[in-house]
C-alpha cells in the first residue's frame, strides 16, 4: 500500500520551518538512531522560561522532517511547561494526521523536545516531580518496536477505524 | 529546482505504461473475440486459435516448444507455482530448497511459508555486487534438495546472475532449477534451452502489457503439482478460463521487446552511464550499488550517505520524477531493503538509497534534468541532516553508528 501524506505534511516537508542550529543554544536534544532511519536534533533558545526560538535538523523520511518542523512551530513562544505537555498526537493532528506506520515520527518529535527540556531543567536545577513525570516517553528506545509504539499505533488505528465507521 | 513540466517516469522496474500497440491488439480481441477457448463452436475455436498462436510466438522467442509454456495471472503466481508445486510433488524425495537472499518476495515469502509446512530452506549469500556464486549452490545441494531457485536479474540492483552455470550445476546433481526472469524478460536475451533452466517465471506488465498476465516455462518432462485446480486449461496444469486478450497482448509485447532490444539496450546503457558518471562526480559520499558489468541496461541504484531515501523520493516526486527507494521509511514494514542489506550495505546507508530504472520513453533531456536536480536535492537534505552537520564539524568520521 502506498503511503500518502496530507497536504500539510508535504508543505512542512518541502518548506520546513526553523531548519538549522542555534549557536549557544540553551538546550539541545538529539534522539533516534540512523540504523532505524531517523535522527532528530532540536536546539532551543530559552529566556525567562519562554522558548524564544527553536531550530531542528533531521535525518529521516518526509514525515520525520514534517513533524520536526511542526513541533518547532508549536513550541516557539510557549513557556517551557507548555512545551513540556506537547504530545506526539497533537503534532500529528496539527499536520492533519500521519499514516499509522509513520506515527513513530511524531513520537520522535515529542522526544526531541523533551530531551532538550530535560537537560535544561537539570542544568538549571529546575526539575520538579511534576516535570519529571512528563519524561516517561524518553525511556522508550526506537530500536525495536516498543510497547509504547505498538500501543500508540494501535490506539491511533482504532481512532481511524472509528472515524471511518462514523462517516 | 522548479521543474513543473511533464512528469518523468524513472520506475520501469516497478511497472511500465501499456504500450499503444499492445493496447490495440488487446482491444481488438476484446471487441471481436469473446468466446471461451474451451467451447466447441466457432467463437470458441477462434479464441483457442488466438491463444495457440500467442503461445507459439512466445515459444519462438524463448526457444522452447509451445506446450512448455503456461499462461498465468502474473509473475508472482508463476513463482508460487514453481516453488510450492515442486515442494509438494517432491516432498517424498526431500524437503530442502535453496534460494538466494536477494530474491523477490514472491520467492522469499513462498519459501517462508514452506518452512511452516516442514520444509528446510537455505538462503545463499551474494557478494557485494549482488552475485550468487555458483560454487555456493553446488556446496549447498544435499541429498534431500529438491529445488534451487535463483533469479535471472535482480529487481532492485539489476545484477544479472550466472544462470547458465547454476543450471548446469543443478543438473549435474539432478536437482530441479527454477529461475525468476520477471525483470530480465524483454530486457536481455533469454533462451531457455541454452540457459538450461527447468522452470522460468515471466510477467507482462514490465514490458508494456496491463497488469494481470504472467507466463511460466516448464521443460517437458518436469512434473510438479498444480497450484490452481479446476478445468483442463493449459494442458491440465493451470486451470481457469484463459485471459485471451492479455495473452495476445503478451505475445505482442514480447515481440516488440525482442525487435527493439539491440537499439534499446544501446540507448539505455548510454543514458545510464551518463547519469552514473554525473551523479557520482557531483555528489560526494555516494555509491553505485550492484554489478557495474553484469547488470540490466535500465537499472541504477544509488546510496547517498547522511540522508534518508524516502525524503529523496518525495522531493523528486515534488519535482515530477518517479523513482523508488530501498529505505525502510518507504516500505510498509519499516525495514530497509533485504537486497541492499544482503550486498553488505549497513542499514544507515541502505536507508539513503534510490532506484532509477529507465525505459524507452526516457530521453537524454530527462536524465540531464535529473543530473541537475538530484545533486541539489541531496545537498538540501544534507543541510537538514544532523549527521551531515556532525560530519562536517568533524565530530563523526562517517554516517555509521560505531
Amino acid at each position: 500500500m502506498a503511503l500518502e501524506y496530507s497536504e500539510k505534511v508535504m508543505d512542512h516537508f518541502l518548506h520546513p520551518r526553523n531548519v538549522g542550529e542555534i549557536e549557544k543554544a540553551d538546550a539541545s536534544g538529539t534522539v533516534g538512531n540512523p540504523v532505524c532511519g531517523d535522527i532528530m536534533k532540536m536546539d532551543l533558545k530559552i529566556e525567562d522560561g519562554i522558548i524564544k526560538d527553536a531550530k531542528f535538523k533531521t535525518f529521516g523520511c518526509g514525515s520525520a522532517i514534517a513533524t520536526s518542523s511542526m513541533a518547532t512551530e508549536m513550541i516557539i513562544g510557549k513557556t517551557v511547561d507548555e512545551a513540556l505537555v506537547l504530545t506526539n498526537k497533537a503534532v500529528a493532528e496539527a499536520l492533519d494526521g500521519l499514516p499509522p506506520i509513520k506515527m513513530h515520527c511524531s513520537i520522535l518529535a515529542e522526544q526531541a523536545v523533551k530531551t532538550a527540556l530535560k537537560k535544561y531543567f537539570e542544568e538549571h536545577d529546575m526539575m520538579t516531580p511534576e516535570r519529571a513525570a512528563q519524561f516517561k516517553i524518553l525511556d522508550e528506545e526506537e530500536e525495536e518496536e516498543s510497547s509504547v509504539y505498538r500501543s500508540k499505533r494501535a490506539e491511533y488505528m482504532n481512532e481511524q477505524k472509528d472515524l471511518m465507521q462514523n462517516k | 529546482m522548479n521543474r513543473t513540466q511533464h512528469r518523468i517516469y524513472f520506475d520501469h522496474a516497478a511497472t511500465t505504461a501499456v504500450r499503444p500497440e499492445v493496447a490495440d491488439v488487446i482491444y481488438d480481441v476484446m471487441k471481436h473475440v469473446y468466446g471461451n477457448p474451451s467451447s466447441l463452436y466457432k467463437e470458441g475455436h477462434e479464441a483457442a486459435h488466438l491463444v495457440a498462436d500467442a503461445r507459439a510466438r512466445l515459444a519462438d522467442i524463448l526457444n522452447c516448444a509451445p506446450n512448455e509454456l503456461y499462461f498465468t495471472s502474473c509473475g508472482t503466481e508463476s513463482d508460487n507455482w514453481a516453488i510450492k508445486g515442486t515442494a509438494f510433488k517432491l516432498a517424498g524425495k526431500g524437503k530442502h530448497l535453496i534460494t538466494s537472499k536477494i530474491e523477490h518476495h514472491a520467492i522469499l515469502h513462498s519459501m517462508e511459508w514452506l518452512k511452516t509446512q516442514g520444509f528446510d530452506i537455505t538462503y545463499l549469500d551474494v557478494d557485494e555486487l549482488g552475485r550468487v556464486n555458483p560454487q555456493d549452490v553446488a556446496a549447498a545441494i544435499r541429498e534431500d534438495t529438491i529445488l534451487v531457485s535463483i533469479m535471472m536479474a535482480n529487481n532492485e540492483v539489476g545484477t544479472i546472475q550466472p544462470v547458465e552455470e547454476i543450471a548446469r550445476i543443478c543438473h549435474e546433481k539432478q536437482v530441479l532449477f527454477h529461475c525468476d526472469a520477471v525483470q530480465a524478460f524483454g530486457a536481455i536475451p533469454i533462451d531457455v534451452k541454452k540457459l538450461g533452466v527447468d522452470m522460468m517465471s515471466f510477467s507482462g506488465h514490465k514490458l508494456g502489457t496491463p497488469k494481470g498476465i504472467g507466463l511460466m516455462y516448464m521443460r517437458r518432462g518436469v512434473r510438479i503439482d498444480n497450484l490452481i485446480h479446476g478445468g483442463a486449461q493449459e494442458y491440465g496444469k493451470r486451470a481457469g478460463t484463459e485471459n485471451v486478450p492479455y495473452i495476445v497482448g503478451l505475445a505482442k509485447a514480447a515481440e516488440l521487446a525482442m525487435a527493439e532490444m539491440p537499439e534499446k539496450t544501446a540507448k539505455l546503457t548510454e543514458l545510464r552511464e551518463y547519469l552514473v558518471k554525473e551523479l557520482l562526480s557531483k555528489i560526494s559520499h555516494s555509491r553505485y550499488n550492484g554489478d557495474p558489468v553484469h547488470r540490466l541496461p535500465n537499472n541504477m541504484n544509488f546510496s547517498f550517505e547522511f540522508i534518508e531515501g524516502e525524503s529523496i523520493l518525495l522531493m523528486l516526486d515534488a519535482l515530477g520524477y518517479d523513482t523508488s527507494s530501498g529505505s525502510a521509511c518507504a516500505s510498509s514494514d519499516l525495514k530497509p531493503s533485504h537486497v541492499l542489506l544482503a550486498i553488505g550495505l549497513p542499514a544507515e546507508i541502505a536507508h539513503g538509497s534510490i532506484r532509477i530504472t529507465l525505459g524507452s520513453d526516457n530521453t537524454k533531456e530527462d536524465v540531464e534534468a535529473l543530473a541537475k536536480d538530484l545533486p541539489e536535492i541531496i545537498e538540501r537534505l544534507r543541510q537538514m541532516s544532523p549527521l551531515w552537520e556532525a560530519f562536517q564539524k568533524g565530530e563523526i568520521e562517517n554516517c555509521l553508528i560505531p
